[in-house]
């Protein structure tokens, strides 16, 4: 065989690079379409409201002692690294201004999307892909119910309700570890530090924080149902809708934030 | 008994990776009566009955329902459909997360918009046809045993009084006691709403309970159609191969 020959029956970069982009397309167009109809389940009747609330209560109230938790240490952390870096440049005072602003604009909504990727995407791919070996979803198309509406619907309009508000949770608990740290490890005056941060903030601030926590929401609460409405292959596809539910809500979280802050940024 | 067809399958193809899994199929389940489908495994009676069910769409052929085809309507008339359709899934099917009574009055407080306190009623008095005591109403699916899951499966395949009842693998996993008690349920229930019912099955005891006519499927295709009582009588090799559990014959190759 020649070497012509062998390159030609050989795997091809360009035909494998194709294949990818192909594949990466197919799976982009599939979510579109995924998060399409499940968009117009949430603006078309017949509504479930009692599936609205038993969402809430799964993807919010449940959800707050780890995104206050998470919220608390990091919030602490940030005062103590944004001291030890003000330091350098004499701008220890600016410290209480910085962790309002770096935990309001970024990180509460953030972290509060990172925690509930993790626990609440998993969590609705792996209910969504029990459902789909054991039938469950086609069972239900048979009674006459929509699984869009029914399943899908009120977990979106949950995580774009219940995220930002638990990222304002976030906000409050993040910027009183700050103030906690600043006021008794590092001696900061407390009312000091309270006054320097609310005479600092702008409504903007905060309400951009939000908004991106909708928008994260929407993305963490698509991506459960997205991998988990479409397990196949069992236990083991279950397994893999879970960690792909996670893996993809995060890695979009990230993207999304980079896109609104820049949005955000002179704002 | 009428001799319309209630349900057909007309040149009926559907394939995925590979070979085809239904290549032409031309089959009719009669109004009134029950049809049973019986067939190795892979040889298409799920895709059968999902294809019937609206949860597939065939790559060729229709389906239709009093002759009207069903994939030529449009989504929101498709869905109307299901409302005249009660289904017995394999593993039961029942919502973890419900009770019961709300698995059984599920298409009645969802779709019917039935209330609560009348849908509860008819879902208790639907257990009870099925042999089950009002006190499991308020139990969970978890907490019922293989055959208890089925019967309330059933009980809510047939609380709307369906046109057609569909059964999918009915007998599976049960014990052989169960599984009488489970056919003899089929049959009353069926003969009661006077309904059509269409079934598939590996299981020959259940299909001479439950069937009227019974089907063989093979490659994709209805090979052999008869009754309960042809199938033990016929001399076709590939039902005598099915139903003696021959491992060569016709239905496997040489």
């Amino acid at each position: 065989m020649s070497a012509v020959e062998v390159i030609r029956r050989g795997p091809n970069p360009l035909r494998l690079l194709g294949r990818l982009a192909l594949g990466a397309l197919r799976q982009v167009g599939a979510v579109a379409l995924f998060a399409a109809r499940g968009l117009a389940a949430v603006f078309s009747p017949p509504w479930f409201p009692a599936q609205l609330g038993r969402q809430l209560l799964s993807i919010g109230y449940f959800s707050l002692p780890v995104v206050g938790l998470t919220a608390a240490f990091t919030g602490a952390a940030l005062a103590l690294n944004i001291y030890t870096g003000g330091g350098r440049l004499n701008a220890e005072q600016a410290m209480p201004q910085i962790v309002a602003l770096g935990i309001t604009r970024e990180l509460g909504p953030v972290l509060a999307a990172l925690m509930l990727a993790g626990r609440v995407s998993a969590a609705i791919a792996a209910e969504l892909g029990a459902m789909r070996a054991t039938e469950q979803i086609d069972a239900m198309r048979t009674l006459s119910t929509d699984p869009f509406r029914y399943l899908v619907a009120p977990r979106l309009i949950a995580g774009v309700l219940v995220v930002p508000l638990l990222a304002a949770v976030a906000d409050t608990i993040g910027v009183a570890g700050g103030w906690l740290v600043a006021t008794r490890v590092l001696d900061f005056n407390p009312t000091v530090y309270i006054r320097n941060t609310t005479s600092f903030l702008q409504a903007w601030d905060i309400g951009s924080g939000l908004v991106k926590a909708a928008v994260f929401g929407f993305i963490v609460a698509l991506m459960g149902c997205y991998h988990g409405y479409n397990a196949r292959g069992g236990a083991r596809g279950v397994g893999r809708a879970t960690t792909h539910a996670v893996v993809s809500a995060s890695v979009l979280v990230f993207a999304a934030d980079y896109l609104l802050t820049s949005l955000f940024a002179h704002t | 008994m009428s001799a319309t067809a209630k349900l057909a399958w007309r040149g009926v193809s559907k394939r995925f990776d590979g070979p085809p899994v239904l290549d032409g199929l031309d089959l009719e389940a009669m109004a009134g009566r029950s049809l049973v489908i019986i067939g190795g495994s892979g040889q298409g009676k799920s895709v059968t009955l999902k294809l019937a069910l609206g949860l597939m769409r065939p790559d060729a052929g229709s389906i239709q329902l009093d002759g009207e085809d069903i994939e030529r309507l449009p989504d929101r008339a498709r869905r109307r459909l299901f409302s005249r359709f009660g289904v017995l899934f394999q593993g039961g099917a029942l919502f973890d997360s419900l009770t019961v009574w709300e698995n059984v009055a599920f298409r009645l407080l969802n779709a019917d918009g039935v209330r609560r306190k009348a849908a509860r009623d008819q879902a208790v008095e639907a257990l009870g046809r099925v042999r089950l005591d009002p006190s499991v109403a308020d139990l969970f699916p978890g907490e019922l045993s293989g055959g208890m899951q089925k019967r309330v499966g059933l009980a809510r395949a047939v609380v709307a009084a369906p046109e057609i009842l569909f059964f999918d693998e009915p007998t599976t996993g049960l014990d052989p006691i169960t599984a009488a008690a489970i056919n003899a349920l089929i049959v009353e229930q069926v003969k009661r709403l006077g309904c059509t019912a269409v079934s598939i099955t590996h299981d020959l005891a259940s299909a001479r309970t439950i069937g009227d006519e019974i089907v063989l499927l093979h490659a994709g295709r209805a090979v052999w159609r008869g009754s309960p009582i042809e199938l033990d009588s016929t001399k076709d090799p590939r039902v005598r191969q099915f139903v003696d559990g021959l491992p060569n014959g016709p239905l496997t190759g040489p």
